[in-house]
């Protein structure tokens, strides 16, 4: 059994796979990066007192699961979503909506992702990827973050499917329901929607853990990780800050590239003239991020180590915090 | 960033296959770029598995100076938390907690050491000893 499905290449694993389950309904209009602004992906997030992996909990995107919900909500399709207790349960619903012609994006822990190389295997639960086939015993399996479609035997799915620690999968999957056509109309307003949440999430949220503020408050922090922590973990902090930033599926620069052409494509919908010119702060932005990150990597490889080379590195995302807040009042006060 | 300007440094990655990523190309749009990685990150997960390094040699001094038990050797190796053991294993995390105490550890039954030497991928010998053959 094979579903007549499209594999496609993104950067980022949730907007590919929402991208890709939409290609149907809007005619290949939803790209990756309408899927990811649609969903209003981007965020920053620094929250001191939990742990990853024993460093630092900093998060570019907004929570794992969001962006599919949001987007399918804004172009007023349909979802289903189901968490599963019994391995057998979620293995046969999965069986059985393929039967009927779906495919379905699972969440996975990469773990135990065979195919994944082994240095990037944490226990990292939000992964996700699409299930569009099962031949005798492997799945056909599309992760947006490969080049080619590849294949899981039934075993290697379960674990992955069920793979333990926090934002536990629980065999978690999700597909549109309706394959009703979107209109260019649809899309227009659901961007709309999109970018006010966005606004939102990056200039509203109280406190100063998240949003703009967020990376205000973390540029001023990493001038005190170096008495904190001592010169070694600070770089190891940093090296997690780097790695949350731009490893695979950030699309570079801490998704703000992937929001600079989720912008440029907006105008095509939205005719804002605006639309071309905050993509490129959104562009500026991503560059320091970039920036930071080759400053970080001199002290994490001990090129650099002072304590004005951490105030530099602080200021850097004081800097960057400006500039996004910049960009983001200036979507706020797009007349649409 | 310009489309020129997508690095193309080598990694564990890159070997198995490119990544994407958005640039803007000489009038200024956004297109995508297959990149083989970039240095500055290569080099950022590589400061984590040396962390992981260290925290396992410093984890196997504990078990044998008699401070922890075998287990949290083995979970540092799987890069597990308490947490995750206790998903993996079926034990609650108070339980996974005593038993990372040596005297805890060492009257454990059979079957119980077999559910923890399962969620490590190991033997229950090896559970003992901290034998760690690569899977």
């Amino acid at each position: 059994m094979k579903l007549d499905f499209e594999h496609h290449q993104s950067a980022h694993c949730e907007s590919g796979v929402t991208s890709s389950l939409l290609r149907e309904s809007s005619l290949n209009k939803i790209t990756e990066p309408l899927a990811f602004g649609i969903g209003a992906g981007l965020f920053f997030c620094y929250i001191p007192l939990i742990k990853i992996n024993n460093g630092p909990a900093i998060a570019f995107r907004t929570f794992p699961g969001l962006i599919f919900k949001r987007t399918c909500n804004a172009l007023g399709i349909p979802v289903i979503r189901k968490k599963f207790s019994s391995k057998e349960q979620a293995e046969s619903y999965l069986i059985e909506r393929l039967k009927e012609g779906h495919p379905v994006g699972c969440q996975v822990g990469v773990y135990y992702l065979s195919y994944f190389p082994r240095e990037y295997r944490f226990h990292f639960n939000a992964h996700n990827l699409i299930v569009f086939g099962k031949e005798d015993d492997n799945y056909l399996i599309s992760d947006p973050v490969m080049d080619t479609p590849t294949k899981l035997t039934s075993y290697e799915l379960e674990r992955v499917r069920f793979a333990k620690g926090a934002l536990a999968p629980k065999g978690q999957l999700y597909y549109p329901q309706s394959k009703a056509v979107i209109t260019e109309e649809q899309i227009r307003k659901a961007i709309i929607s999109g970018i006010k949440t966005n606004v939102n999430q990056m200039l509203r949220i109280p406190g100063n853990f998240a949003g703009v503020s967020g990376i205000r408050y973390t540029g001023k922090k990493i001038k005190n990780w170096r008495d904190k922590l001592g010169l070694e973990k600070a770089g190891s902090y940093l090296a997690q800050l780097v790695r949350m930033q731009e490893e695979i599926g950030t699309g570079g620069g801490g998704f703000r590239y992937i929001y600079g052409a989720f912008l440029q494509e907006a105008q095509a919908y939205t005719h804002h003239d605006q639309l071309p010119e905050i993509s490129k702060l959104f562009t500026q932005a991503g560059d320091l991020w970039r920036t930071a990150a080759v400053h970080a990597a001199g002290i994490y490889k001990g090129r650099l180590g002072s304590q004005e080379d951490f105030n530099q590195m602080g200021d850097y995302l004081i800097e960057i915090a400006e500039l996004e807040k910049k960009a983001f009042l200036a979507l706020k006060n797009i007349k649409w | 960033m310009k489309k020129e300007n997508v690095p193309q440094d080598m990694g564990a990655l890159g070997k198995i296959t490119k990544e994407v990523c958005y640039a803007t190309d000489s009038n200024g749009k956004y297109v995508t770029e297959l990149s083989n990685g970039w240095d500055v990150k290569n080099s950022a997960l590589d400061v984590a598995w040396k962390d992981v390094e260290e925290r396992i040699a410093v984890a196997k001094q504990k078990v044998l100076n008699g401070e922890a038990s075998p287990l949290l050797f083995f979970m540092e190796c799987r890069l597990m938390d308490m947490e995750i053991l206790a998903g993996y294993s079926g034990f609650w995390q108070w339980q996974v907690k005593r038993h990372l105490k040596p005297d805890v550890f060492k009257k454990l039954s059979d079957k119980k050491l077999q559910k923890y030497a399962d969620a490590f991928n190991v033997k229950v010998e090896d559970l003992k000893t901290m034998t760690v053959h690569e899977a």
